[in-house]
């Protein structure tokens, strides 16, 4: 019979739109209505054909052979109790529940736990350690904003239904005019689907976006006149016109995405960005946010901040206490240094994400690896042990955090697929069975096969001579 | 052979992302993120149509893919391979001490490479970490 389950909410991006339809018949996802393309994909991938139902050992030549969760939770807990410093990395796409039970088993075994932060909005949280964030929620963006600008993001691709519930198009308390009542202002080095909703494009030459934050400063300092004829490929009147638009606002709200942290400068483009925040508050109102891209990705910075004191490259090595230095104790310096000597990639690809510089450390360096997700991934093609677990928002429930650090109750609309387990029930079993091998006499003996000599990574002077 | 020196940024694309959720050894997937967006002044520097494979070199490596015209318009001088294995596979790791790989803004030299072949996903990772075996064990 066919049901249809309404107020879901979508496990694809941070703006976790929590007003999807879902309809359902047989334990099987008929329909999804309002959801993007990539949220439909999400809900008809957990139904289609192929889906892996069992944890799965890889061979000697190659090929996978299904093995049982005991077999698959043994090897795991062996391997994190044997190693002397595993990597524990992912959780962009699993619930604030999964990463708790994470976090007490990277404890127990000593591992460094990191989240898809470490690569997408880590140096966000840099800058936000010194120089704080002044931000909102979402609500507040679309009941008040009528300045919005998007600098270095792209929504209209990477956030496909932020544009029309948030930033530019909705209705609000008082912002009854939607669309015509707001300005907007993207700036980005591409001529962007989102650039083509703006007001006013600002095309910043690519990298160069300190430059532009700075001459916003000047400006909103007093200095105009000051400024060169052109700064980062943007003429004088160009900005001046655009300071103008931000000082008549009655709320400015800056959403900021990759094209910061991605870009040389990495956390002091963010930095200065809120520093201009700042310096619009003496005339109006402004607020700036993270465009965070997992639906989760602000989970682990909440519950892991709660567990340990920091929101990612959590080194819990030591034992004594925990300890975060990033570009030390991030996970992609630590493959490109060879230093672990065990990982496992959880709801998340390391093999797609990471340059493959810095993979082939890892995936190549004859280190045990286990890669828990629903899906093959490629993480998954070069793993020891592939462990499938329920779709979050799917087939199981749970928090989620949005963009704005709002809670959102996820909910299941199917049974899992064969029966196969969440991330929280995998990671409590593994702890389970790490203090059964641990009262067994199993210890950290360095008998793995560790981490062979790196070849070494071309320093970047030479690189550019 | 004519050589063009541009600037890459690697980024989400929409298209990326519904491939990337339907499966990363899928077809669909290949077809919308080996390629490198140009534009058409580029193009047309390089000698080359749309749908011309390209040898895309950085400091760290090399990838083939296919070039076509920026979809989200790029200036001339910047090119763009949807993130994802292809791009990650000249994206320099070094990090600025932040953790955060270069994935935006790096040199890349681009030459036409007609004849070379596009490698599928799961070849390209399995070859770069010595578990390659010879054969898809998934076929697109």
């Amino acid at each position: 019979m066919k049901e249809v389950i309404k107020h879901v909410a979508c496990p694809y991006c941070g703006a976790c739109c929590d007003d999807l339809e879902i309809t359902v018949e047989d334990d099987k996802i008929i329909e999804v209505k309002n959801a993007c393309i990539i949220g439909t994909e999400i809900y008809h991938h957990a139904s289609r054909e192929g889906r892996v139902g069992s944890p799965r050992r890889r061979q000697p030549d190659g090929t996978y052979k299904d093995i049982t969760y005991d077999e698959a939770i043994d090897f795991t807990a062996k391997m994190l109790i044997k190693a002397k410093k595993p990597l524990i990395y992912g959780f962009g796409s699993t619930n604030c529940e999964g990463m708790a039970a994470a976090g007490r088993v990277a404890e127990d075994a000593g591992a460094v736990l990191d989240n898809c932060a470490s690569i997408c909005h880590g140096s966000s949280f840099l800058a936000i350690f010194d120089t704080g964030y002044p931000s909102c929620t979402l609500g507040e963006v679309k009941n008040r904003a009528d300045v919005v600008i998007y600098w270095g993001s792209n929504p209209a691709h990477a956030h496909p239904r932020h544009m029309s519930r948030y930033g530019i198009f909705p209705r609000g308390y008082f912002t009854g005019k939607g669309a015509r009542g707001r300005k907007v202002i993207v700036v980005d080095p591409r001529y962007t689907d989102t650039a083509r909703c703006a007001d006013h494009f600002l095309q910043v030459a690519q990298g160069h976006d300190y430059d532009l934050f700075d001459a916003f400063r000047m400006v909103m300092h007093g200095y105009a006149a000051d400024l060169p004829d052109v700064v980062a490929g943007i003429p004088k009147e160009k900005i001046l016109e655009v300071c103008d638009v931000i000082k008549a606002g009655r709320y400015v709200h800056i959403f900021f995405g990759m094209g910061l942290c991605h870009s040389d400068g990495r956390n002091h483009n963010v930095d200065i960005a809120i520093n201009l925040v700042r310096d619009i508050n003496e005339f109006t109102k402004c607020t700036i946010m993270a465009m965070r891209g997992h639906y989760n990705i602000a989970g682990p910075g909440i519950v892991w901040a709660w567990q340990f004191g920091f929101p990612y490259c959590i080194d819990l090595t030591k034992g004594s206490h925990a300890h975060m230095n990033p570009g030390e104790t991030s996970s992609v310096d630590l493959a490109n240094r060879g230093e672990i000597d065990a990982f496992i990639n959880i709801g998340t690809d390391a093999g797609a994400h990471f340059p493959i510089r810095s993979f082939e450390k890892i995936g190549g360096a004859g280190i045990p690896m286990v890669t828990i997700d629903p899906s093959v991934n490629m993480a998954a093609t070069v793993s020891d042990v592939h462990i499938p677990v329920a779709i979050v928002g799917v087939e199981t429930g749970g928090i989620c955090y949005r963009m704005d650090n709002v809670p959102i109750q996820y909910r299941a609309v199917i049974k899992p697929f064969n029966g196969i387990l969440t991330d929280e029930e995998l990671f409590d079993k593994i702890y389970e069975r790490m203090q059964e091998l641990k009262m067994a006499g199993i210890e950290s003996d360095g008998s793995w096969e560790y981490a062979a000599p790196l070849a070494d990574v071309r320093p970047v002077k030479e690189a550019y001579e | 052979m004519t050589v063009l020196y541009l600037n890459m940024v690697t980024q989400r694309a929409v298209e990326e992302g519904e491939a990337m959720e339907s499966g990363k050894t899928t077809q669909k997937y290949f077809d919308v993120c080996s390629l490198v967006e140009m534009n058409a002044d580029d193009l047309k520097a390089l000698g080359i149509n749309q749908n011309t494979n390209v040898k895309v070199t950085s400091e760290c490596g090399e990838v083939i893919v296919k070039a076509i015209i920026a979809r989200q318009t790029c200036p001339p001088g910047l090119c763009h391979i949807r993130q994802g294995v292809w791009a990650n596979q000249v994206v320099p790791p070094r990090t600025q001490s932040t953790g955060e790989p270069q994935y935006s803004g790096f040199p890349v030299s681009i030459e036409p490479a007609p004849e070379a072949r596009i490698v599928p996903a799961v070849e390209l990772i399995q070859k770069a970490c010595n578990k390659w075996n010879g054969q898809l064990l998934w076929p697109m």
